[in-house]
């Protein structure tokens, strides 16, 4: 937002850092249609068993946990960011 | 019989290894050490307080009933979690910042500190939580009786009633001891928070533990397993898409709202760090804990005979297979699954009822004057303490009417759908800056009255606490009005039903009414404060104070975080402005950063009302308004760094203004010591001269009257002596010649000493002690400080005017340092005289006991040299001088043991 340039190298940090707040803001609404996606599978008027289903949601899951772990690695506190109240 | 004695064995020595845990980490917070207390671990472990006793039995019982749908459950909180970075940062941000003490308390202070939305809220918690503490004693009770029935000779039972009741007591203790030890409820408890994570651990092995002994132990493996749940009654999917989407963003929205997951994840929050860590580490606990869920649950209809309860199969599975240990470990897992639920909700909602409720009551009922006698803060952990057992009493009571039925299994829901009302309030107060209170108050209350019409109520069963007509043809026999068909909407399933209409005629209502009703000045800067929380940290302003109301405010602070805090604070705050002493400018900024501790301890609302009335009210200026706008911001800006600039340079001339008429004081007063000193040498002078001509020039002298007019000359020059003594110690003092003798002693036996030295009349003057706190070694130079002793009690000999006079000597440690207060009962010395009182020859009025003013200074100049210091302390009964020395860490030591 601010026009001050600073190295490169701290440049494509900051956006790398922007990027993975969109991916972390953008994650619930996929984690949220992926689990909402069994819901359209019941096909042909058979059933889906229900160990397909445990099998879909547990590793969807995982993949979401492992993700959100990745991703906020990358949103770690900057240094800059307004100190607490009550700093006294 | 062996194993019911077993199992109360090792659930007695379980709960006393609880015990010594929150003791060890409460002792460790509070010296400083175990820096392990504040790791984003402990931190995410500490949030399984989202999964009670309900979803450690009741997920199993879920699942046998309606198959996967109870995974709903946990996929709500795992989304909530993963979504992190859009409102728990800023929930976690705006509590930190603001000094949240509870959900009530953040909804209150975000819609302009309003305390009757604070009432309407705590009540709301009230009522939906009461049932849920009810669930937590019968499943309790009822994993208990599970046992005992398995016994062969299983007569010599209590009653379930009376486990409930040890239960219930148990839990009040605990959360009494370890959850109100300090009144600052913004402040950590480290105690309980170790405790409950301990207790997540073990319910996580205990199911886990559970689970694979039902995998492998019992179904041989994970294709046998599989094959076993395809084979159960619930090996199709057949969820209705209504109650999927329905429970997920139900259990999602509730896991925001819930007052105890407020608590842990918000007020106990150590660090906005420890989120990140918790957005992956929760959702993957809350994954391990639903693992073995389906398993257990397909097994358990396989293995176990029609009709066991399918709650209990946890538990059950175990036992019927001979497993006592691990049965007993299951126990334990639910054990510990109900007691951290009931703890942090009794803590959660104590802090509501007492700040919201009990407090404003009480002030109310006793004038309503925030300036009297007294210590408030006995009152509010006593308010606190009360609520903890009154509320744990109610869900006992809650239990105890309800008769432990299975009426109370679909409850964990309902009363979910009962605190997920404050959604709208929470979500909107920290995103949208024109929501306000009579939106929230309309929002709350409409949610609120739909769920008791449609949920809470017909959940008593039929025709208990809703006659059938009305279930059935609506209230005044009006269709549209069923409580399970509002507006024609039947067939739906009655939870998914409560929760659309509720949740959407809540929104609407807050929406609209806040779209057309007008918020007050303290909302929009609050709504600002929140909703931008992170562009700018704190600013509420509004605050503008006079001179004289810093000494009513300290009163005031000192009845409520106690005295050595208010003190610590308002010294720092005066040494921040450059000032000497305990009183600082009432600055808008010390003003609000008052306010801020002391809401961390009554709650925003409370706070404000009680700065309000000794600073005469917020004053919301046209130019702060206009601040909160956008368009006129940058110009806004510009003008207020301008006005805080005059503010500043208002400031640095009042200081400088200050200064100045202490130099003239100064001066006059330098003047009044030379006329005074000359006066002090003259008087002995005369008379050591007249008496000495007598002697010489007198004949015929009686050998009696020869040595009365000697003794006049002695005792002459003896005053003379100590004046020129006196002058000389200060010099000296002052020019840090002095030689420092190092000794240790006592300090109760100094105090002897100086009380004896220092010639006081102890039948008519009373000197009030505390023996036990002064049983501290110290190793200073003794002499010194007992002149510094002898001093002030015999300053308070001198001026203490009061017809019966009491001086009490107050020792107490605070960190490092041991603080001596020497508080009598007279008039004081008046406010404008207090920074003057250490200067050399000052003496206040025209005095009848005629020292030459050097006392204070030379206490000044010892206490200087001792590494300590001597001050005035303003806002006691009467004058009140305080010691501050510092001890060394080996000393320390002996006073611990003392």
């Amino acid at each position: 937002m601010s026009s001050e340039r600073g190295p490169v190298f701290l440049e494509r940090r900051t956006y790398r850092r922007r990027r993975m707040a969109d991916a972390a803001r953008l994650l619930p609404i996929l984690g949220a249609a992926l689990f909402g996606l069994p819901l359209l599978w019941g096909i042909e008027g058979e059933a889906t068993p229900t160990t397909r289903v445990m099998f879909y949601i547990f590793s969807t899951w995982l993949v979401l946990t492992v993700l959100t772990a990745v991703i906020s690695r990358y949103l770690r506190q900057e240094k800059q960011d307004p100190p607490d109240t009550g700093e006294w | 019989m062996a194993t019911l004695n077993v199992l109360v064995l090792v659930c007695f020595l379980y709960v006393t290894f609880l015990f010594a845990i929150a003791f060890g980490a409460d002792r460790a917070a509070r010296r400083g050490r175990g820096t392990w207390l504040r790791s984003p671990v402990v931190y995410t472990l500490s949030l399984s307080i989202y999964c009670t006793a309900w979803t450690f039995y009741g997920a199993v019982g879920f699942a046998a009933r309606s198959g996967l749908e109870f995974v709903t459950i946990y996929l709500g909180p795992t989304l909530v979690m993963i979504g992190w970075w859009w409102t728990l940062r800023k929930m976690v941000r705006v509590g930190r910042s603001q000094r949240i003490t509870s959900v009530a308390d953040l909804i209150s202070s975000r819609y302009g500190k309003s305390n009757l939305l604070a009432v309407f809220v705590t009540v709301l918690a009230v009522i939906g939580t009461t049932p849920y503490i009810a669930l937590q004693l019968q499943s309790v009770t009822l994993s208990f009786a599970t046992f005992a029935a398995n016994e062969p000779t299983g007569t010599e039972l209590p009653s379930q009633q009376s486990i409930a009741l040890w239960v219930a007591l148990g839990l009040a203790v605990f959360t009494i001891l370890f959850g109100t030890r300090n009144l600052d409820a913004n402040e950590r408890h480290h105690g309980v928070v170790m405790a409950i994570a301990l207790e997540a651990v073990v319910k996580l092995f205990a199911l886990l533990a559970v689970g694979v002994f039902v995998v492998w132990g019992l179904a041989g493996g994970i294709g046998e397993t599989l094959a076993r749940i395809d084979a159960s009654p619930i090996a199709a999917w057949e969820v209705s898409g209504s109650r999927w989407v329905g429970l997920t963003m139900l259990s999602a929205a509730a896991f925001l709202c819930l007052p105890r997951m407020f608590q842990v994840m918000v007020v106990e929050n150590e660090d906005e760090g420890h989120l990140r860590t918790a957005s992956w580490a929760f959702p993957a606990y809350l994954m391990l804990m639903s693992l073995f869920v389906l398993p257990i649950a397909a097994v358990g209809l396989d293995v176990l005979p029609e009709g066991a309860n399918p709650d209990l199969f946890v538990l059950t599975l175990p036992l019927q297979e001979g497993r006592d240990g691990l049965a007993i470990l299951s126990f334990i897992g639910g054990f510990s699954s109900a007691t951290s639920m009931v703890i942090v909700a009794a803590i959660a909602l104590s802090t509501m009822v007492s700040n919201h409720v009990v407090m404003p009551v009480w002030l109310w009922i006793t004038g309503g004057s925030a300036v009297m006698s007294g210590d408030l803060r006995n009152v509010a952990l006593l308010a606190r303490r009360i609520s903890i057992a009154g509320i744990v009493l109610l869900g006992y009571l809650y239990f105890h009417m309800s008769g432990g039925g299975t009426a109370l299994a679909e409850i964990g829901l309902v009363s979910f759908a009962g605190v997920a009302q404050f959604l709208p309030a929470l979500m909107g107060g920290l995103f949208w800056r024109a929501a306000n209170h009579t939106g929230a108050l309309a929002g709350l209350a409409t949610g609120f009255a739909v769920w008791m019409y449609c949920l809470f109520l017909p959940s008593f069963g039929p025709s208990s606490a809703l006659p059938q007509a009305v279930l059935d043809h609506g209230l005044f026999g009006l269709h549209w009005l069923r409580p399970q068909a509002l507006f024609g909407t039947e067939g739906m399933d009655p939870l998914v039903h409560a929760v659309m209409w509720s949740m959407s005629l809540n929104t609407i209502v807050f929406v609209t009414v806040s779209i057309i009703s007008f918020p007050r000045p303290v909302e929009r800067l609050q709504g600002a404060q929140f909703v931008n929380v992170f562009e700018h940290s704190g600013n509420t302003a509004g605050w503008t104070g006079g001179l004289a109301q810093s000494e009513d405010l300290l009163i005031m602070s000192q009845r409520i975080i106690g005295a050595p805090q208010a003190q610590a604070l308002f010294a720092t705050a005066a040494t921040r402005q450059g000032l000497a002493g305990y009183l600082p400018e009432p600055s808008p900024d010390f003003l609000q950063e008052l306010e801020r501790e002391l809401s961390g301890s009554v709650g925003a609302a409370t706070a404000h009302a009680m700065i309000s009335q000794i600073v005469g009210g917020a004053t919301v200026s046209v130019e702060d308004l206009m601040a909160v706008a956008d368009e006129t911001a940058q110009i806004m800006e510009y003008s207020s760094r301008l006005e805080a600039k005059t503010e500043e340079q208002e400031r640095t001339a009042r200081q400088l203004r200050e200064a100045n008429q202490k130099l003239t004081q100064l001066s006059v007063q330098k003047d009044a010591f030379l006329s005074q000193i000359s006066h002090e040498l003259r008087t002995p002078m005369t008379s050591i001269r007249a008496f000495s001509e007598i002697l010489r020039d007198t004949r015929g002298l009686k050998a009696a009257e020869k040595s009365k007019y000697a003794a006049i000359i002695h005792d002459e020059t003896v005053r003379l002596t100590r004046l020129l003594d006196d002058l000389l110690d200060l010099s000296v003092l002052e020019n840090g010649q002095v030689v420092l003798n190092s000794q240790t002693g006592h300090l109760d036996a100094l105090l002897d000493r100086a009380i004896a030295a220092s010639g006081l009349d102890k039948r008519t003057f009373r000197i009030e002690r505390d023996r036990l706190a002064e049983d501290v070694m110290l190793t200073t130079d003794l002499d010194r400080l007992a002149q510094v002793f002898i001093n002030l009690i015999s300053n308070a000999r001198k001026y203490c005017d009061s017809a019966s006079p009491v001086l009490k000597i107050a020792p107490k440690r605070q960190n490092d340092r041991l603080l001596i207060d020497f508080i009598d009962n007279g008039s004081g010395i008046p406010t404008d005289h207090q920074s003057m009182i250490f200067e050399k020859f000052s003496r206040i009025g025209e005095t009848k006991a005629g020292g030459a003013g050097l006392g204070l200074a030379i206490c000044r100049e010892i206490m200087a040299r001792l590494g300590g210091d001597i001050s005035y302390l303003p806002g006691q009964s009467g004058a009140a001088f305080r010691v501050t020395l510092p001890q060394s860490p080996d000393t320390a030591g002996s006073t611990a043991s003392a």
